[in-house]
């Protein structure tokens, strides 16, 4: 299966750099579950033994943005939290994806209400909805898929490095004076 | 070299941490306590509880619990809906058991409509609530021991919540979101087959649910963590509007299914487990107790469950089969009328509590006799069972605040509206 | 129950003009609102009515009446087994309450959420703001006269 059968026969196989970092990258995609309401307990149950999100190289579920690269945003999002989400995707380190679980994240769904905001692409770029309120766990693992591909798809230069800033720089006077 | 007193090096701490363009002054920042803000996205606050901690070290001082983070106005959108309409909103109420929320709602617009469901409609509401209470512990269970750092009840609690899903999803023809009352009764019925296979699922759960107490009540990490942790005492708990298993793990013998029995609660035999310490570890007895209640009544259900209909016979009010709205003119008349208009209950106010697997779960309904409600309150348990954290969580360490969230078992979905 | 209240209360409170409802098997109080205190403090410790858990506190908007407001009360007594319905009239102008805080604690954030969503102020409440909504919002939503949809702007969006 896989790379083992490639390697049988000789020893060695040749890719590019651009297909070599493409596969790495899809196939362990770390999601950062931000789980907000009924949407969330779905996403648990994708990880149950049942579904299984193991299989998809994502059962890595990280509460902490720096160690993502993956948010599932899964559960209606109000006017207070669109905040808190966005800070949260802004500590997430590039690339990132954004999968937009649940009709309630995708356009506001049921929820035609002064508090919820219709549609989470209004703040956030998005990658993938996923339809269903909320969608099965095969489903979330379907839009897993998708981002896979997407991510499959992606060479490395589309990921240049973010212009260099140091610690020093950004905090400047905050750092300790030695005297 | 010159000896530094703390005089000496705690203001230039302080100068570097606030730096020059912030106008707040701290006499000694470094003695002093510490704020600090757990969530709204924290993996132990189920959800989008978000908790204002005061700390002297690793001790709470205070608390303050900041909710609406999911405050989706649910009220507000009541009174622009239809009753039947505002049946799949309940789903996501208290979303770990949809079902049980679906029959408060029914049974709360039957009692304003003046009218009942079929006794095997009511039957099977209760046999539906039940499997939702189970639903809802297993996942309590799980997250509680989880928060604790035993991860493996967790996955096993889920292993048996998916073969209740399996149910909803052969009953209702969703597996979560189950939306399976009507107005009058419930969506369709369920056949013999699925009844021996409940039966079958209680047979082995019995035996699994036992595995999993092993796991937990000889650990003496999880019994360490949780025992004298967050206790309050009777008074208090009902002061504070504690309801569900929480008050029943501080001494108070209530539940509203023996204290006003709605269904056919009264002719079911089951127990209440009480326990007396208060702490989390009682309230995770009384899940766990209560999971074998639910597994006795939901046996007795089917062994008791009469024939007829599930679904009352009054046009008026209750919604006709889909069958006869394709074939009958008068059939079409109503649908049209109920799907368009709403079923106009009399003008009056009402108030109908259950008990949902958090606690007590109340609709209050005002009706001007239209389609629509003219105000709907929904009295969740988690709102009050939250208000209770800065009670219990004072003076604990902050490793046990998770421990007590999780105890208490909040939805943040019912606690926001 | 019905009785020993309707006694029990009448002989309490001799100036307040209480008027008992029976609806759906539920009994409904109502009398004006500058007793509430009283009348709640007396119903929870009198012996033979205990009234010590407080289910619920919120108000409806009637739109066109005149007084304008009714706060609602749910309080049972576990001893009895039985649930009571409290009802004072709100006017807009004033649009005041004294809390019941003191006497069930569990009324503090159902007030407070009272609070939020409709305006009535409730006096001596130890901690009065708002429980969902953030703090710079301007409206109070359950209001008949704001929109189902929310007026634009009123609670920003971050940037894109």
């Amino acid at each position: 299966m896989g790379l083992e059968s490639k390697l049988i026969n000789d020893g060695f196989f040749t890719t590019t750099v651009d297909a070599m970092a493409a596969w790495a990258r899809e196939s362990s995609v770390w999601p950062m579950p931000m789980g907000i309401s009924c949407c969330a307990i779905e996403m648990m149950a994708s990880g149950d033994p049942k579904y299984d999100i193991s299989r998809f190289g994502s059962e890595v579920m990280r509460f902490t943005p720096r160690q993502c690269d993956l948010m599932i945003v899964a559960g209606t999002v109000t006017y207070k939290m669109a905040h808190v989400v966005k800070k949260i995707f802004d500590q997430m380190p590039e690339p990132k994806w954004v999968i937009a679980m649940g009709a309630c994240t995708s356009t506001g769904g049921m929820y035609r209400s002064y508090n919820v905001v219709q549609g989470i692409d209004q703040f956030l770029p998005v990658d993938i909805y996923a339809a269903g309120c909320p969608p099965r766990p095969e489903n979330l693992l379907n839009a897993l898929m998708q981002i896979q591909d997407k991510i499959g798809k992606t060479r490395v230069k589309d990921f240049p490095d973010p212009p260099h800033t140091s610690i020093d720089e950004k905090q400047g006077e905050l750092s300790l004076s030695k005297n | 070299m010159q000896k530094l007193t703390k005089d000496d090096v705690h203001p230039k701490i302080v100068q570097a941490l606030l730096g020059t363009n912030v106008h707040i002054t701290i006499d000694d920042a470094l003695e002093n306590e510490m704020i600090l803000n757990m969530g709204p996205q924290h993996p132990a606050t189920h959800g989008v509880l978000r908790l204002l901690l005061r700390l002297d070290g690793e001790t709470v001082i205070a608390c303050v619990p900041e909710l609406g983070y999911l405050h989706r106005g649910y009220e507000k959108m009541a009174e622009n809906m239809s009753y039947l309409e505002f049946i799949p909103h309940t789903d996501r109420l208290d979303y770990i058991s949809p079902p049980a929320n679906n029959v408060a709602y029914a049974l709360a617009v039957e009692k304003l409509a003046g009218i009942t469901a079929p006794p095997r409609a009511q039957y099977i509401r209760m046999l539906l609530a039940e499997l939702a209470r189970m639903c809802s512990h297993l996942v309590a269970i799980g997250a509680l021991a989880m928060d604790v750092g035993a991860l493996t009840v967790f996955l096993w609690g889920l292993r048996e919540r998916e073969k209740i899903l399996d149910f909803f999803d052969v009953i209702c023809g969703a597996r979560f979101t189950t939306s399976y009352t009507r107005i009058g009764g419930v969506a369709s019925d369920v056949t013999s087959d699925t009844m021996k296979n409940i039966i079958s699922f209680i047979d082995q759960f019995e035996e699994k649910f036992d595995e999993m107490e092993r796991l937990l009540n000889g650990n003496r990490i999880f019994i360490e963590r949780l025992e004298g942790v967050g206790v309050i005492n009777k008074e208090d708990a009902i002061d504070l509007g504690f309801t569900g298993p929480n008050i029943r793990a501080s001494g108070v013998e209530f539940d509203l299914r023996r204290a006003t029995p709605y269904l056919f609660y009264n002719e079911m035999d089951f127990n209440i487990p009480v326990y007396t310490e208060g702490d989390c570890l009682a309230r995770y007895f009384v899940r766990a107790d209560e999971l074998r209640e639910s597994a006795k009544i939901v046996r007795q259900v089917i062994d008791k469950i009469p024939n007829g209909e599930v679904m009352l016979n009054s046009p008026k009010k209750v919604l006709p089969r889909k069958t006869e709205i394709y074939t009958k003119m008068e059939e079409l008349i109503h649908d049209f009328m109920i799907v368009n208009f709403g079923i106009n209950p009399p003008v009056g106010e009402v108030y109908h509590a259950v008990e949902n697997p958090k606690g007590v779960l109340g609709f209050y309904i005002v009706s001007k006799g239209e389609g629509h409600p003219w105000k709907m309150k929904i009295r969740s348990p988690s709102f009050a069972n939250i208000q209770a954290i800065p009670h219990l969580v004072k003076g604990q360490m902050i490793s046990d605040v998770v421990a007590i969230v999780g105890s208490i078992d909040p939805i943040m979905g019912e606690a926001d509206k | 129950m019905k009785e020993l209240l309707k006694d029990k209360l009448t002989g309490q409170f001799t100036t307040v003009q209480f008027e008992f409802i029976e609806q759906f098997d539920e009994l409904t109080l109502k009398f004006d609102k500058s007793a509430i205190v009283n009348v709640c403090a007396f119903l929870k410790d009198e012996d033979g009515l205990k009234f010590n858990f407080c289910e619920d506190v919120t108000a409806i908007d009637w739109a066109t009446r005149k007084n304008r407001f009714t706060v609602v009360y749910h309080i049972f007594s576990m001893e009895n087994k039985f649930r009571l319905c409290l009802k004072v009239d709100v006017d807009e102008s004033e649009c005041s309450v004294e809390s019941v805080s003191s006497i069930w604690k569990a009324a503090n954030w159902a007030e407070r959420e009272a609070y939020d969503m409709y305006g009535i102020i409730f006096l001596n409440h130890p901690d009065l703001r708002r429980m969902y909504m953030p703090e710079e919002f301007e409206y109070h939503p359950l209001r008949k006269e704001y929109p189902l949809m929310g007026i634009p702007g009123a609670i920003p969006l971050p940037k894109k």
